[in-house]
């Protein structure tokens, strides 16, 4: 039986990911390491768990408003208010989804008519770019180059804005390169969002892993954005809780009601168990400045120092991530693309690296190496990626 | 102590083996401060020691760990102390520690028998003369030792890639 004939024409026109055969090679090869990981090591933090089986043990299993809990959307503000500076309210300008990756679905598909065009900074995240597709928007990538410390620059933006544009993803702090934005740079691309009448979907997924000294801004916290910026943000990297599958939306509530809707009949909402979960990981923080949290971060922050090292030690370039849990060295150096580099490496060492290309373009030449491991593991890994480097140096 | 020993101590608990070039690295300060760091904190009694911690179910050696409970007749000068010192003595015995609650001392002791430790109750340890009473516990399976957890299978069931 033909199905193509079947497929609507935007699933059949999403671009498979490349680097899926390249995976699944990896994933049945059971003596290979993988630095391949993009969900941190740490378990939930044991109240979170311990709330979402007291949640089941008591039956409370049944559906959420759509909106999630009220009290977790409130414990939600609190959270953004105290540790972002910026205040939503809690009865419509939340929306509990599930994961991140929903929201970003749901703002794209709440914003984009067919044809509006779509700014996404470019190494970074998978699924924006489909998703845009998948309205029938247009992405249009922006290209983040390593000297400007994979940062996306105003003027870059404002050459890339045309009489379409209609929203600018802002994925920072950000995946694969572990770039940030700071106040300054915020100020400036603000500058160029309102003189163009942009809409910013900001996509803080990472906002907790961030390693200098005044941690996360949020372009909603820059003058006059907060009522053009939808912000994205979740439990699973901050608190280890990725197949909880629990995120948020926040944004001012005539933003709020479209993606509801959307929510509302797709969705319904999310996992009740998670949302009790969630609440306990918010409110148990809140007590004692998000201990758990920290302590994560500067674990991370160790092996981000190490790694760092270690990749520099071995000559490749490598600019200094201040974010998420990624280093993004260029290969370039070594004559080698990203993806050639990787394939060779687990070819000849067993060890499992991202290609950058996975990420776009702009990554040909760099591969996505994870940190949440222990420092034991990647210690091995490390040990074995500088033989490679070696090797592929005293051949040229 | 100061931020950076508490982060060196930590990383040292965990692998006392990392090098004083890593462990510089890792908290983003320099080899030489490092090894000051580390020598104050041993001349100052804080690290005691860098050891190994073995399974020993897996080198296939025969071996009875267990934990006495001790009852003791405090001294008149000295309280616990001197009957501390004593039992710390022992080759055999691993640790000693005061205990609030049933029981005044606990002891954890290593013997290669289960003849070997009941020697070491019966014959050295219920000699003593302020010892009023003991009950000995034999340690049957050891899932955590030295914050380590041992033999168990809690790989994380992490997928391979996730973009």
């Amino acid at each position: 039986m033909d199905y193509s004939k079947y497929i609507s024409k935007k699933a059949g026109n999403i671009a498979p990911s490349g680097i899926r055969k390249f995976f699944d090679i990896v994933a049945k090869c059971p003596d290979a390491i993988s630095l391949g990981v993009g969900e941190p090591d740490f378990d939930t933090p044991w109240e979170s768990r311990e709330s979402a089986i007291r949640a089941i043990r008591k039956g409370y299993t049944q559906y959420t408003s759509n909106y999630g809990l009220l009290s977790l959307r409130k414990a939600i503000s609190n959270y953004y208010l105290t540790r972002y500076g910026i205040e939503y309210n809690a009865e419509n300008e939340i929306i509990v989804t599930v994961g991140a990756s929903e929201g970003i679905d749901l703002a794209l598909r709440a914003l984009i008519d067919p044809e509006d065009e779509v700014l996404i900074p470019s190494p970074s995240y998978v699924s924006y770019q489909p998703c845009v597709t998948l309205t029938g928007g247009v992405p249009v990538a922006i290209d983040c180059k390593q000297e400007n410390l994979f940062r996306v620059k105003a003027q870059d933006i404002l050459k890339a804005i045309t009489p379409k544009t209609k929203v600018l993803i802002l994925p920072y702090p950000n995946n694969p390169s572990g770039a940030i934005l700071e106040q300054d740079d915020l100020i400036e691309i603000a500058k160029v969002c309102i003189d163009n009448d942009l809409i910013v979907i900001s996509d803080e997924i990472y906002s907790e892993l961030t390693y200098t000294k005044q941690g996360h801004v949020s372009i909603a916290s820059i003058q006059q954005m907060k009522e053009r910026t939808i912000v994205i943000n979740g439990f699973s990297k901050a608190f280890a809780m990725t197949g909880w599958r629990l995120g948020y939306l926040l944004a001012p509530k005539e933003l709020i009601t479209p993606m509801y809707k959307i929510h509302q009949y797709a969705i319904m909402c999310a996992p009740t168990p998670s949302q009790y979960a969630g609440l306990s990981a918010l409110e148990e923080g809140l007590k004692d400045n998000f201990s758990v949290v920290v302590d994560m971060k500067n674990q991370y922050d160790l092996r981000r120092r190490f790694v760092l090292n270690s990749l520099i030690d071995m000559g490749l370039e490598c600019f200094e991530p201040q974010g998420a849990f990624y280093v993004f060295p260029s290969v370039k150096c070594l004559g080698l693309t990203g993806e050639e580099f990787a394939n060779k490496l687990f070819e000849s060492k067993k060890v499992a690296v991202v290609p950058g290309n996975a990420f776009g373009e702009s990554g040909k030449y760099n591969v996505r190496i994870s940190y949440a491991y222990s420092i034991k593991s990647l210690t091995i890994a490390l040990e074995k990626i500088k033989e490679f480097v070696l090797e592929i140096k005293s051949n040229k | 102590m100061t931020e950076l020993e508490r982060k060196i101590i930590t990383l040292l608990q965990d692998n006392s083996r990392l090098s004083f070039d890593d462990i510089a690295v890792m908290t983003g300060s320099n080899k030489q401060t490092i090894e000051s760091c580390v020598q104050s904190l041993q001349a100052k009694g804080i690290i005691v020691k860098y050891t190994t911690v073995v399974n020993v179910e897996k080198t296939g050696d025969e071996f009875v760990d267990a934990l006495i409970e001790v009852k003791v007749t405090p001294q008149a000068r000295s309280g616990f102390d001197s009957i501390a010192e004593e039992i710390v003595n022992f080759p055999e015995v691993k640790s000693v520690y005061l205990m609030s609650g049933t029981f005044d001392l606990a002891i954890t002791i290593e013997g290669k028998t289960v003849r070997d430790v009941s020697l070491f109750v019966s014959e050295r340890l219920s000699t003593l003369d302020c010892v009023t009473g003991t009950a000995t516990h034999f340690i049957m399976k050891k899932y955590k030792e030295g914050g380590v957890a041992l033999d168990l299978s809690n790989e994380k069931k992490r997928l391979p890639f996730s973009e």
